[in-house]
């Protein structure tokens, strides 16, 4: 690892301590990695705000005692606490003070209180080609496959280290020869009916995660019926199933235009071919209860879009949940439908928004296990190991009608 | 009583020494959802060492995968005294460094982290291991390694 001489002087404390922290903590975390200098970057998107315990509060004030400021434009991701409607989590005293201290501390950073991990879907949008730093393994998917800007995986305390700096260690996605596709992956032999199916791309983005683990897959047959929120429950599933930080959707996602684009003209390493027996496995993989029971549903991880939260109100018809119902988005979305005048239509249904976090990273949920529906592959991932819950996966058609109806409404003939 | 020994070599990621039971996972995990960060115990449903904790252990991982939290998770782990005693990692991850990295700047001592390459993973085979910077001592016996 070369580090310029004003690299070098930072590192020694030239700036202050704060930078000098982050500046060693990335040089180290780059030359580990075999990154060969830092590239400058554009902007950032912070991870490091949930409260995991109380080294996270410890590093994330150090910085903040020691002058640190971020140097591009950084959002933050979920912290630990709805800060709009304190009454949803059931942390403990201790906890929640610990938990908003470290969500101040970032703001204090100079990071923008986002609170959402749909920043791309909150105003931050970099464009094609640009070098940036951003955590959370969905948002890392999202923007380097659907926006093809370049990020690594950042972790937490490396996003915050380099939205400090400025800079991130040149290695891996930021390089364009790491960004073509190994992994071939034909869906052109599944029924278009099971393709324009929400429900199935969260399978795909299991598969996917199971499948390729960090190799770049390109996804064939997908052109008519990819959205940029299909996308988007696509990355977040494959990123917790694996860690995929890119995949190519041929003729839709920007560095894949055509096959040819998104293996730079080289032959696949590998092809498969998907069957409907394929995507019935990843879907199991989705779900751990069996029965008819169902004790609450859960929608929205990623955090929704407005598009998203007005199918729900659309899907609801008038009618009131009979279930705990959560749905998870972000801040931005709320202002634009409390606009639009469908915040008090979904809250008058019953329906329990939750902004700034959400049930798998901090405790929302009744009771300590039950059986949650969901359509979310992240959540169906994650819920049972920290929430205690056994999951259902279903569309976000069946999470509305088993909740309204309080038992659990399937249709399983869009699998066959 | 050690009846025997192997040893290996690795490339080191994060200086140090430690030594327990070798705990080689069997499927990927992710830190964050997948471990405790109070105690260490593995918490993933359908995970093959689910029940199991990672604390006090030689942690073999061939594929870290998942939640960029897990730097936060692995913070954690080393801030309760409930880490792994070494992490061999089959894949070079920026997220485990990077909670080995802040520990060290905050004055906590972490565990040493070795990259193993493909071809040495599958000789990670015994009960417990030694890490004493680039090298791992593997034992047959669930006894710390007193000779070599």
């Amino acid at each position: 690892m070369r580090l310029t001489s004003e690299e070098r002087e930072i590192a020694a404390g030239a700036q202050g301590p704060a930078r000098a922290m982050a500046m060693r903590i990335v040089a180290e975390a780059g030359s580990l990695l075999g990154a060969d200098c830092l590239i400058p970057i554009h902007s950032a998107h912070i991870d490091g705000c949930l409260y995991h315990g109380d080294s996270g509060v410890l590093f994330a004030e150090r910085l903040v005692e020691q002058g640190g400021r971020v140097a591009v434009p950084s959002t933050l991701n979920v912290g630990a606490l709805d800060l709009l409607h304190p009454n949803r989590v059931k942390l403990d005293s201790h906890r929640r003070t610990m938990a908003l201290r470290l969500m101040r501390a970032y703001e204090a950073l100079g990071c923008k209180p986002t609170w959402t991990c749909s920043p791309y879907q909150a105003g931050h949008r970099p464009p094609l080609g640009v070098d940036v730093a951003w955590g959370e393994s969905n948002a890392v998917a999202f923007c380097n496959s659907v926006l093809g800007a370049r990020t690594n995986r950042y972790g937490d305390f490396l996003d915050i280290a380099c939205a400090i700096i400025g800079r991130a260690p040149r290695y891996g996605l930021h390089l364009p020869e790491n960004r073509r596709a190994i992994l071939l992956i034909d869906t052109t032999r599944l029924s278009e009916r099971l393709r324009s199916l929400d429900a199935f791309w969260p399978v795909l983005g299991a598969w996917i995660g199971r499948t390729a683990g960090n190799r770049v897959v390109a996804v064939n047959g997908l052109q008519q019926f990819a959205t940029e929120d299909r996308m988007k429950a696509l990355g977040a599933a494959a990123a917790s199933f694996g860690a995929v930080g890119l995949f190519h959707i041929i003729g839709v996602t920007p560095e894949a235009g055509t096959t040819d684009d998104a293996f730079v003209g080289l032959p696949p390493e590998e092809t498969v071919v998907l069957t409907p027996d394929m995507v019935r496995t990843a879907r199991s993989w989705l779900g751990t209860a069996s029965g008819e029971t169902v004790d609450a549903v859960a929608v929205g991880s990623p955090h929704l879009s407005y598009d998203e939260m007005a199918t729900i109100a659309d899907l609801l018809a008038g009618r009131r949940v009979t279930l705990p119902f959560y749905a998870h988005t972000g801040r931005h979305v709320v202002r634009q439908l409390e606009a639009s005048g469908r915040l008090r239509e979904i809250e008058a249904a019953g329906v329990t928004i939750v902004t700034d976090t959400c049930i798998v990273v901090t405790p929302i949920l009744p009771g300590n296990s039950g059986v949650l529906l969901t359509n979310s592959g992240k959540f169906a991932n994650y819920a049972p190991g920290n929430t205690g819950w056994y999951v259902v996966y279903g569309s976000l058609k069946e999470c509305i009608e088993t909740a309204v109806r309080g038992k659990l409404v399937r249709n399983e003939e869009l699998w066959s | 009583m050690v009846l025997s020994t192997h040893a290996i070599a690795g490339r080191v990621l994060c200086p140090g020494s430690g030594q327990g039971p070798l705990l080689k996972l069997s499927a990927p995990l992710s830190f964050w959802g997948g471990v405790d960060p109070a105690t260490g115990r593995i918490i993933l449903d359908h995970h093959p060492e689910r029940g199991l904790s990672i604390a006090g252990t030689v942690l073999a991982f061939e594929k870290p995968i998942g939640s960029s939290s897990s730097s936060s998770v692995l913070l954690e782990l080393i801030h309760n005294g409930a880490a792994p005693a070494a992490i061999l990692l089959g894949d070079l991850d920026a997220i485990l460094i990077v909670g080995c990295l802040v520990a060290k700047e905050l004055g906590l001592s972490a565990p040493p982290v070795l990259y193993i390459e493909e071809a040495h993973f599958s000789k990670l085979t015994g009960k417990w291991a030694s890490v004493d910077n680039g090298a791992i001592t593997i034992g047959c016996s669930l006894a710390p390694i007193t000779s070599i």
